[in-house]
Formats: C-alpha cells, sequence, structure tokens
C-alpha cells in the first residue's frame, strides 16, 4: 500500500514537472494577450511611492531612528519592488471561478488547479522583473552598499525570503478564496485581510516606527512576512542572524498555510456545488 | 461502463423572502431548505453506447452529470465510471473522461485555441506526437484550421463550440459527457456538430451520455434515452419504444394538387394541421397504410409523407402525464 502510494505521487510529481514549463508558456502567452491590464496594475501600484514622498519630507528635519531620508526611499524602493514581484490576483481569480461554476473545468483537469494557477501567475514574473529593473537601478544607486549584492549568503536569504512571501501570500489567497465555497463574501475577507496587511506588513509605515506593541504583534503574524520581512532584508536592515531566524518563521507560516490550503480545499471541493447550471 | 445505483443528491439551500426585511432578518436567522436533486436513481450504460439524458430543466440531469464527471459529491448511493469512483477524482479517471458544457467554456477568451490546445497537452501530459496527430485529426474533421490563431473572443458561437470538442477530446477520452453541446448554435451547426459526435463514438467507441433540450440532437444521436424528472427516473429504454408508447400514432401529411372538396378528410384520420395545399393526419400505426390508399384514391395528391410525431410533442405529453421505468415499467 505505501509502495503504491509512493508511486503515485512520484507519478504526479513527474507529470507535473513535465506539464509546467508548457503551463508556464501558455501563461505568458496570456500575460501578454493582459499586457494593458499589466501596465495599469503597475501603475496602480503607486502607493510606496506617495508614502516615501510623505516620510522623506518628515525625514527632512532629521532621522526618525534609523530611518533618514535615503533610508527610506530605500525602503519604499524595495517595497515597491517585493510588491511587484510577488503580487497575486488569485483571490479574485478563484472566488469568480468557485462562484460562477468555471471551477469545474479546472476539476476536471488532472493536475490540481492550484498548480495551474501558481503557473499562471509566476508566468507573469519576467515581465514584471522587466518593469522593476530601473527601480532596482535608482535602489542601487541610492543604497548600493546596504544591498547585499557581494554577499552569497544574504542574497540565498534574500530569494528564499521573496520566494517564501509569494508563496504565502498565494497560499492566503487560496485560503480566503476558497471560502467562496462557504460564504457570499469571501473578497470582503480578503479586504479585511488587506486592511491588517497594510499595517502590519510594514507596507505603510516601517514596523519599527510603529508602537513597540503593535511591531510585536507583527513579530507573531504572517503580515510582516509577506512584504516588511523581504524588504527588510533586500535593504539590509536585517543581519544575518536575524534574517535567517525570521526566514524560518516565514517558512513556517508558509508550511501553515498549505497545510490549511489542502485540508480547506478537499473540504471546500464537498462544498463546491460547480454552481451556475 | 458507467453504473449508477440509488443515486441521491440533497443541496442544502438558503431560502428567503424578497423585500428588505427579509434580507435583514436573514442577516440572524437563515432558513434552509433540502433539495433532492436527484432521488434514488439507477440506470447502467455499457462501453460504445450513445444515450440521452432527458428532463425539463430543473429535472436534475446536470446534477447527475456533474456527479458522473466527479465534480460533485453523491449524498448516497454507488456510481462507477469505467471502475473508478467518479468523486475521488483519480488521475486515471480525469484522463478517461470529458465533459463539455454548453453553457461553459475551457476555451481561455482573449487567447487563441490553439494556446487552450496547448494547455491540455501539458494538463493531460500528452506525447507531442500522439497530440500532434489527435489534434490535425479533430481540426480537420471539425473544420477548424483557420481559427486556430484567431483569439477565442473573435470566434462565433458554433465556432468556438467546436474548438470546444478539439479541447476536450485531446486527450482521446473513452466516456464523453455532453451537456447542452448545441445550444444556442444555428440549425446547420447543430447539424455538423451531431454529425461529428455520431462519427466519434463510430470510429473511437467513446461512451456518449448527452443532455440536450433539442429533440433533434437526442432523435439523431441516442437510440436510447434515460428521462428523469424532479429527480426520479421515469423511463430507461429505446427512444422509439418510447415513442411509440406515448404516441402510438404516426402523421400523414398530404401535399394536394388542389384544393380537396370539404369533409373528404374526415374518414382518413385525426386532422390536426390544415390549409388549402396541404394537411396533416394524425393516424393509428396499424392504420396507415388504409389511410395512405384512401387518401391515394380519393383525394387530389400531389404528395404524401408518413413520419413518426415530433419528438418535442411526445416529451411534452410524456412529462406532462404518463410515467414510466425501465423499459417502459414502474419504478419500484
Amino acid at each position: 500500500m505505501r509502495r503504491l502510494l509512493a508511486s503515485r505521487a512520484f507519478g504526479s510529481v513527474r507529470r507535473l514537472l513535465r506539464a509546467y514549463p508548457g503551463l508556464l508558456r501558455v501563461g505568458l502567452a496570456d500575460m501578454l494577450a493582459y499586457r494593458a491590464e499589466f501596465l495599469v496594475w503597475i501603475l496602480s501600484m503607486n502607493m510606496p511611492l506617495v508614502m516615501m514622498a510623505l516620510w522623506t519630507a518628515v525625514a527632512a528635519d532629521g532621522p526618525m531612528g534609523r530611518f533618514g531620508q535615503r533610508e527610506f526611499v530605500a525602503y519604499y524602493l524595495g517595497m515597491l519592488i517585493v510588491r511587484i514581484l510577488t503580487g497575486s490576483w488569485l483571490v479574485w481569480e478563484l472566488t469568480m471561478e468557485i462562484r460562477r461554476g468555471t471551477l469545474a473545468i479546472r476539476l476536471l483537469r488532472p493536475i490540481h488547479p492550484l498548480w495551474a494557477f501558481s503557473a499562471m501567475q509566476l508566468a507573469a514574473v519576467p515581465l514584471r522583473a522587466l518593469v522593476i529593473s530601473p527601480l532596482i537601478v535608482v535602489l542601487y544607486w541610492v543604497a548600493g552598499a546596504r544591498l547585499p549584492t557581494h554577499d552569497p549568503e544574504r542574497l540565498a536569504i534574500l530569494f528564499a525570503s521573496i520566494v517564501g512571501a509569494w508563496l504565502l501570500l498565494f497560499l492566503v489567497m487560496a485560503v480566503i478564496g476558497m471560502l467562496a465555497a462557504y460564504v457570499e463574501s469571501a473578497l470582503s475577507v480578503f479586504d479585511l485581510w488587506l486592511g491588517a496587511q497594510a499595517i502590519l506588513s510594514g507596507f505603510l509605515v516601517p514596523l519599527e516606527l510603529m508602537p513597540a506593541w503593535v511591531a510585536r504583534l507583527a513579530r507573531v503574524l504572517p503580515f510582516r512576512y509577506i512584504l516588511g520581512f523581504p524588504v527588510e532584508t533586500l535593504i539590509g536592515l536585517e543581519s544575518d542572524a536575524v534574517a535567517l531566524h525570521e526566514l524560518g518563521i516565514q517558512w513556517l507560516f508558509v508550511t501553515g498555510a498549505l497545510a490549511m490550503t489542502m485540508l480547506l480545499w478537499r473540504k471546500a471541493l464537498r462544498r463546491f456545488a460547480a454552481f451556475g447550471g | 461502463m458507467i453504473h449508477v445505483s440509488s443515486l441521491s443528491k440533497i443541496y442544502r439551500v438558503h431560502k428567503r423572502p424578497p423585500g428588505l426585511w427579509a434580507a435583514v432578518r436573514s442577516l440572524v436567522h437563515r432558513n434552509y431548505e433540502n433539495v433532492h436533486a436527484l432521488a434514488e436513481v439507477s440506470f447502467h450504460i455499457a462501453p460504445g453506447e450513445r444515450v440521452g439524458f432527458l428532463g425539463p430543466n430543473g429535472a436534475g440531469k446536470t446534477t447527475a452529470l456533474k456527479i458522473l464527471s466527479g465534480l460533485l459529491y453523491p449524498t448516497t448511493g454507488k456510481v462507477t465510471v469505467g471502475g473508478y469512483t467518479p468523486h475521488e477524482r483519480r488521475v486515471e479517471f480525469l484522463r478517461s473522461i470529458t465533459l463539455v458544457m454548453g453553457q461553459k467554456q475551457q476555451l481561455m477568451w482573449d487567447l487563441p485555441p490553439s494556446e487552450t490546445f496547448a494547455m491540455n497537452r501539458a494538463l493531460f501530459d500528452l506525447p507531442k506526437r500522439e497530440a500532434d496527430a489527435i489534434q490535425n485529426e479533430l481540426v480537420e474533421l471539425l473544420q477548424v484550421g483557420p481559427l486556430l490563431g484567431k483569439p477565442c473572443r473573435q470566434l462565433s458561437l458554433g465556432e468556438r463550440m467546436k474548438c470546444e470538442l478539439v479541447a476536450a477530446l485531446l486527450h482521446r477520452p473513452k466516456v464523453l459527457f455532453l451537456d447542452e453541446p448545441t445550444i444556442g448554435l444555428d440549425v446547420s451547426m447543430q447539424a455538423q456538430l451531431r454529425d461529428f459526435i455520431r462519427r466519434h463514438n463510430e470510429a473511437t467507441g467513446a461512451t456518449i451520455l448527452l443532455t440536450s433540450h433539442y429533440m433533434a440532437d437526442v432523435a439523431a444521436l441516442c437510440p436510447r434515452v434515460v428521462v428523469i424528472d424532479k429527480g426520479h427516473l421515469i423511463y430507461d429504454g429505446d427512444l422509439k419504444t418510447l415513442a411509440r408508447r406515448i404516441r402510438p400514432e404516426k402523421r400523414i401529411t398530404l401535399h394536394f394538387a388542389s384544393v380537396p372538396a370539404p369533409g373528404s378528410l374526415d374518414r382518413l384520420g385525426n386532422c390536426v394541421a390544415r390549409s388549402d395545399s396541404q394537411a396533416t393526419l394524425s393516424v393509428p400505426a396499424a392504420q396507415v397504410t388504409d389511410a395512405v390508399r384512401a387518401a391515394l384514391d380519393q383525394l387530389p395528391i400531389a404528395d404524401i409523407s408518413v413520419e413518426d410525431p415530433p419528438l418535442e410533442e411526445i416529451m411534452r405529453e410524456f412529462l406532462g402525464g404518463e410515467r414510466l421505468g425501465a423499459e417502459g415499467k414502474t419504478p419500484t
């Protein structure tokens, strides 16, 4: 029995590895078809720039903690880069597909729909990387010395933290999206999440400038590991030891979110009535 | 190939009366109702059969198809398709079936159909040469070659449905669940799709379970029908037998060379439609020969045809009144 299960699992991984390049290619074609929408999405990412303007003006009178004007510029540029790289639209797609019943079409295919969704979203990364490359140049000019360009260990932590942030947000969106099988207002739940994330992830204000209890609270909640932590790692606000420790916490959240996704997926499928005829 | 025993499905549906007050009340107190979409339905379909799944709107046809394709869990009962339990959604099961829904599409809206085909080839892990050969064959049969590079949103409904069929059949499924595949299509496109489906069944031996509100689809494709109404199976058997039981009469259509004398049709049968140039008579099957002979002898006939009554009429009458079980027997 165990051998049968192992061989089944091995078979699905092999099938997935064979399918994934094809899915990425179609995902890229899909992305290019929606290039105008992509451009509008990029243009809508202006909040970090607004916050940058606000905080650099405030810091003109003197630094706030470790943040002078250059640090604020680096922080919010880093925020913009991480936000663009790790952004996902799964929750909107999943809730819509559950409510309209079109998820049924994905369920008829022999690869888990979340793998197919992930490929479609990862296919956007090359285009996103193209958009953020000028931002990286500016960031290098502002905070070159702090960036982990010559430190392979920090580069590795940064890479893992960005992958972790992408995965965490993707899985959180999957969990909230699947709530659409239970409630009509899953997107309102996500709005709540976004509200909390704006404050507790460091998106609006660096967490170390928040009251100490907020910063402490943020360290035990998942929001910070989606944005604040990778940004702090990128612009060198964390020591290697602290960054490594927080990377561990981030991946614990990823593991928890994955377990929740798998559990909820099974339950949500039983509830999914393939609405809409 | 398909075995369904005592299948029942109950949906729990939130119900509230119209109006603002009812909406506010439903925030704190919700009323639910159990809807019996399927009740103790049993039938079996052999490999290669083409079966029509009929019933009025809300009868439970689509629910049954969704259970058979693994999208829904049955509340009670046992279902197997090709030896698999559908809701377990084994990879081998998913590779052996397809569900085409006339009202839902799998083609990616802003991309050409070729991209959906490419995606399905990846998802179903089809070897390139085999997938190329199948795709080329389907593209040729359905004559969609010139459409492969056009964005899906620019295709007509009929063109999209043809491409849907290519996408759905790329992995050579052994069982085809077709849920109103011709809905909204013009008569010529319906005929083309019917023709394709029949030829596909004959060539590959795939089992076909079809739902359609167009009786022409059923008449052309399905020697056997399973009829359900309000979740209950009310007939399972030969379509012609059902037609004969419900309407044992034949329709004789007479085209006249000149206007016949008044009252001259009365003795031939029950006149169901009449104009100066033609008349349609409903005549018991056993008396058709006599009626035709009499018409030729007594009336200025230019042309004559004998047909079964329209299937739509038969189904309307059947669903409106009589109840028959498997092979015409009352279900026990």
